[in-house]
């Protein structure tokens, strides 16, 4: 056991050295897609497994996004679903409406991002209340949003109304879900390890203490929503285009309720958990298929089982050392070399 | 010119005149004391300067800046930083990152820098490590820099308070009951930490304090509050001597 | 006009129905601070204990109404010991996420026995009295008169009682009440006993009104429930009762305005714009902040 953890310690600082390799990112973004590719190109992976693996991918990234206000923040967020739907619905249109049919491959990722700054631009108006109302007041408020994005949706004729929206091409493949998947725990991760992240967090621990402290806790809220609504719809756009078909129903509260089922399944405030928590929610659900109804009473059973024995969820508060920075180590190593020499040196 | 004129400040909670009618002027370097039975309006006071609470009439004035109506934030940003009567650290973060957050008023760095790592990023990060680390040395709590707060000892957590008050790069240090759970012996070494503190960080500093022994050995000037009003103001000597004092702090012990 | 009363009376009817749930989300609220998002699948059981009672069983309708409540007490007991119970001590929202769990489960649970929406048999005979133009229903006067009876009741359990002194007493402070020889236990108990009892008998009326009942009825209906609670100011008795009307006239006066479509859209404006102006609820008091 022992010699199992130590290899663990080993191959993790030996990670996080190498993801602290300026061009590691860049590197593994581009061999990742590549096999994606080779996946899709050559069928070497199951045409049923990749359909899985989109949806492990899509699921990631909204917990992961949701964990950053759920977790770090603090809040307690229930509207990340309507945020999904804004992306799900700017992207859809843009690519059945507006680019060019034959050019689809190339305007998908345009219509993606598109569909992640509509969601961003909602998350900036859904920050403001949170300047004044926190805890279940400002659940209710993410609440009534989710709603009425729902509602909206519903009414206007023009996308199809309570019908919903087809017509998009099949344009979610792996690489692409590979690549916004990283894409969000990358960018999520920076943001959680910079003092806008620390802002963030001290926000969760003692607001007051935090904006006494000289953090801007309005621009930090701005910045968490905007960041997190942004992977909602980007999520959306993905989910949209997996299915090729979308109405208002599927992002209700009930998928809100899933999401969060993932984050707290997963461990508050680690990206690591949120990872785990989706990748488990997601297969164990396709597992448990054969169950049929029964399987929507066992999963429920399991989360119940699962807080009363573990409250904070499988990672709560803690990070897998292969997302944590190694260059506070590296830092804090070279000052105490640095003190150390000064010290040799004085006396 | 005074560092910190306070004039004739007024604060009502719902009716209740929590303070009414604060004046004080703070020179640069002064170390001053407010003391008061419980309930007196101390702490108000502190919330009023910091712009925890708005003040209902009246000015607060930094360096001729008014800062009736300023966030927080805005006023840390300016210079003044304080402690809390019950501590309030980020409990669940360490204490390096403790001190780190209260740099966020002095970043170079915009959130897309950091967000995509480019840029500043970098390099800004390292200056923000190396400096806590600076601070955290000084008050001898490096060596712990990787542990969470809520797990330091009682002593230790309010000296990290401090370090982190004054990682925001304060002119004006507010401590409120600093000696709060401290035994005699541990009084004098903190009078020795305060007076160090003003000297190698040159702040100005005003305390609360229920500790007489703290206040009458360190503090040069003194208020005295009552029931939300300043009833002396003065030397140590003056104010322990004053009749009005004694009866309203002392009360109990001038009828016995 | 006769139009407008009759809508008078319709808001009355929903009101009174989501008044019921949220006093069942306002009362454990006020006593453990952890929103049971269960509570309007508890709902759902009781419109379903109202089926099995009628159409099975064949009883009458107060029977059923007072062994639909027992049993939807009884089963919010249960729950309470079970699932919430060892959570006490937990960071909140890892109780919140057991209670959606929980929810979940009676959902499913209820739809793996029943896939298909059941209809509830007609207890009570309806009779319509017609004064000048406006047309009253008895079953609509039942369910109003009869909620009105239930909050009275619980209203005088809460202020009058020494069980209601304690419930109060367990709010304000929950470290020392203990101390002061309240059985904490028992009294959360009977709270959860009483709240999910009044959310049982809103499942009945609710399945009375709108006899086609399904295992999802409970989510939006619970989640609006919630808001009125929220609305009134949670953990405020009155305040529950006051937003499950004031939810139930919106809608009902949006629907009759208005294309039906747009009720939630409205309905969840208003709450936006209400809890913008008053961010702690009607009756709601701001938490002050120790600094």
């Amino acid at each position: 056991m022992a010699k199992i953890k130590s290899i663990y310690e080993n191959v993790m600082s030996r990670w996080q050295a190498l993801t602290d390799f300026k061009f590691f990112w860049p590197l593994f973004m581009i061999t990742g897609i590549a096999f994606c590719m080779a996946a899709s190109t050559y069928e070497f992976i199951d045409l049923y497994v990749q359909l899985i693996l989109i949806y492990v991918g899509i699921n990631i990234i909204l917990t992961v996004s949701l964990n950053l206000i759920n977790g770090y923040m603090g809040e307690f967020s229930v509207g990340h679903a309507g945020f999904m739907a804004v992306g799900a619905y700017v992207a859809s249109l843009l690519t059945v409406h507006v680019f060019p049919p034959g050019a689809q491959n190339l305007f998908f990722p345009l219509a993606i991002l598109a569909g992640g700054l509509a969601a961003a631009l909602i998350g900036f108006l859904v920050a403001i209340p949170s300047f004044k109302t926190r805890g279940d007041y400002l659940a209710i408020v993410t609440l009534a949003f989710c709603m009425i994005v729902k509602s909206v949706l519903e009414n206007i004729d023009a996308i199809g109304g309570p019908r919903g929206l087809l017509g998009m091409e099949k344009l979610t493949t792996l690489p692409w879900v590979f690549f916004w998947t990283a894409l969000s725990v990358w960018v999520i991760r920076n943001l959680v390890y910079s003092n806008f992240g620390r802002g963030v967090l001290s926000i969760r621990e003692d607001e007051i203490a935090s904006d006494l402290m000289s953090v801007n806790t309005r621009q930090v809220k701005i910045i968490a929503f905007v960041v997190s609504s942004f992977f909602a719809g980007i999520a959306g756009g993905l989910f949209a285009h997996a299915l090729q078909f979308i109405n208002p129903r599927m992002f209700d509260i009930i998928k809100s309720t899933d999401i969060l089922i993932m984050v707290y399944l997963g461990g508050i405030a680690s990206i690591a958990g949120s990872i785990i928590g989706a990748v488990i929610y997601t297969i164990l659900l396709e597992i448990l298929r054969p169950l049929g109804v029964w399987r929507m009473v066992f999963m429920p059973l399991m989360l119940v089982l699962l807080m009363i024995y573990r409250p904070r969820g499988i990672m709560g508060l803690k990070e897998a050392r292969m997302f944590t920075p190694l260059r506070d180590l590296v830092t804090e190593k070279l000052w105490r070399q640095k003190k150390k020499e000064a010290g040799d040196a004085s006396p | 010119m005074p560092l910190l004129k306070i004039e004739k400040v007024t604060h009502r909670f719902a009716g209740l005149c929590a303070v009414s009618d604060f004046n004080l002027a703070v020179e640069p370097h002064e170390l001053i004391g407010v003391i008061g039975p419980n309930g007196a309006g101390k702490t108000t006071v502190f919330n009023l300067i910091t712009g925890v609470y708005r003040a209902s009439e009246g000015s607060i004035k930094l360096e001729g800046q008014e800062l009736v109506g300023k966030t927080p934030h805005q006023i840390t940003k300016l210079g003044i930083a304080r402690t809390f009567q019950n501590i309030r650290l980020f409990k669940e973060l360490s204490v390096l990152d403790n001190v780190r957050t209260a740099h966020y008023g002095r970043i170079h760095y915009t959130p897309a820098e950091a967000l995509l790592q480019i840029g500043r990023f970098r390099a800004e990060e390292k200056r923000i490590t190396h400096q806590a680390l600076d601070l955290l040395a000084i008050f001898k709590l490096d060596e712990m820099a990787g542990e969470k707060a809520k797990n330091l000892p009682y002593g230790l957590q309010r000296r990290l308070e401090i370090a982190r008050a004054l990682a925001t790069e304060p002119k004006l240090l507010l401590l409120d009951e600093p000696a709060a759970g401290m035994n005699p012996n541990e009084i004098i070494q903190l009078m020795d930490f305060i007076r160090w503190i003003r000297k190698t960080f040159s702040v100005t500093i005003i305390l609360i304090e229920h500790q007489m022994r703290l206040v009458m050995g360190i503090c040069e000037r003194l208020v005295v509050l009552d029931f939300g009003a300043t009833i002396a103001t003065g030397l140590p000597v003056e104010i322990q001597n004053n009749p009005k004092v004694l009866e309203a702090y002392l009360g109990e012990e001038v009828a016995v | 006009m006769a139009y407008i009363f009759q809508q008078i009376l319709n808001a009355l009817q929903l009101g009174s129905i989501y008044a019921l749930i949220a006093l069942g989300y306002t009362m454990v609220y006020g006593i453990l601070t952890m929103i049971n998002f269960a509570h309007g699948d508890l709902f759902m059981v009781g419109a379903f204990f109202c089926f099995l009672l009628a159409a099975y069983l064949h009883l009458s309708f107060v029977p059923t109404l007072l062994l639909s409540m027992i049993g939807v007490a009884f089963l919010g007991v249960i729950i309470e010991r079970l699932a919430y119970k060892p959570l006490r001590r937990a960071p909140r929202v890892s109780a919140i996420i057991t209670a959606l769990g929980v929810g979940l489960f009676l959902e499913n649970f209820t739809l793996a026995l029943s896939p298909y929406p059941k209809h509830i048999p007609q207890l009570l005979e309806n009779v319509t009295w017609t004064v000048g133009s406006i047309s009253i229903s008895s079953l609509q006067v039942l369910i109003i008169v009869l909620s009105l009876i239930l909050m009275l009741i619980l209203d005088f359990i809460v202020q009058r009682t020494k069980a209601g002194m304690a419930m109060r007493a367990i709010s304000w402070d929950k470290t020392i009440v203990p101390l002061m020889g309240v059985p904490v236990n028992k009294i959360i108990s009977l709270t959860f006993a009483i709240g999910t009892g009044l959310g049982g008998a809103a499942g009945v009326m609710y399945g009375l009104a709108y006899p086609v009942i399904d295992p999802y009825m409970g989510i939006m209906v619970g989640w609006k429930a919630f808001i009125c609670a929220v609305v009134g100011g949670i953990g405020n008795i009155r305040g529950a009762m006051i937003g499950g009307f004031i939810l139930g006239t919106v809608e009902i006066m949006v629907g009759a305005f208005f294309p039906s479509t747009y009720r939630d859209f409205v309905a969840f404006t208003l709450l936006l714009i209400l809890l913008i102006v008053r961010p702690y609820g009607i009756l709601g008091k701001p938490q002050p902040q120790k600094v």
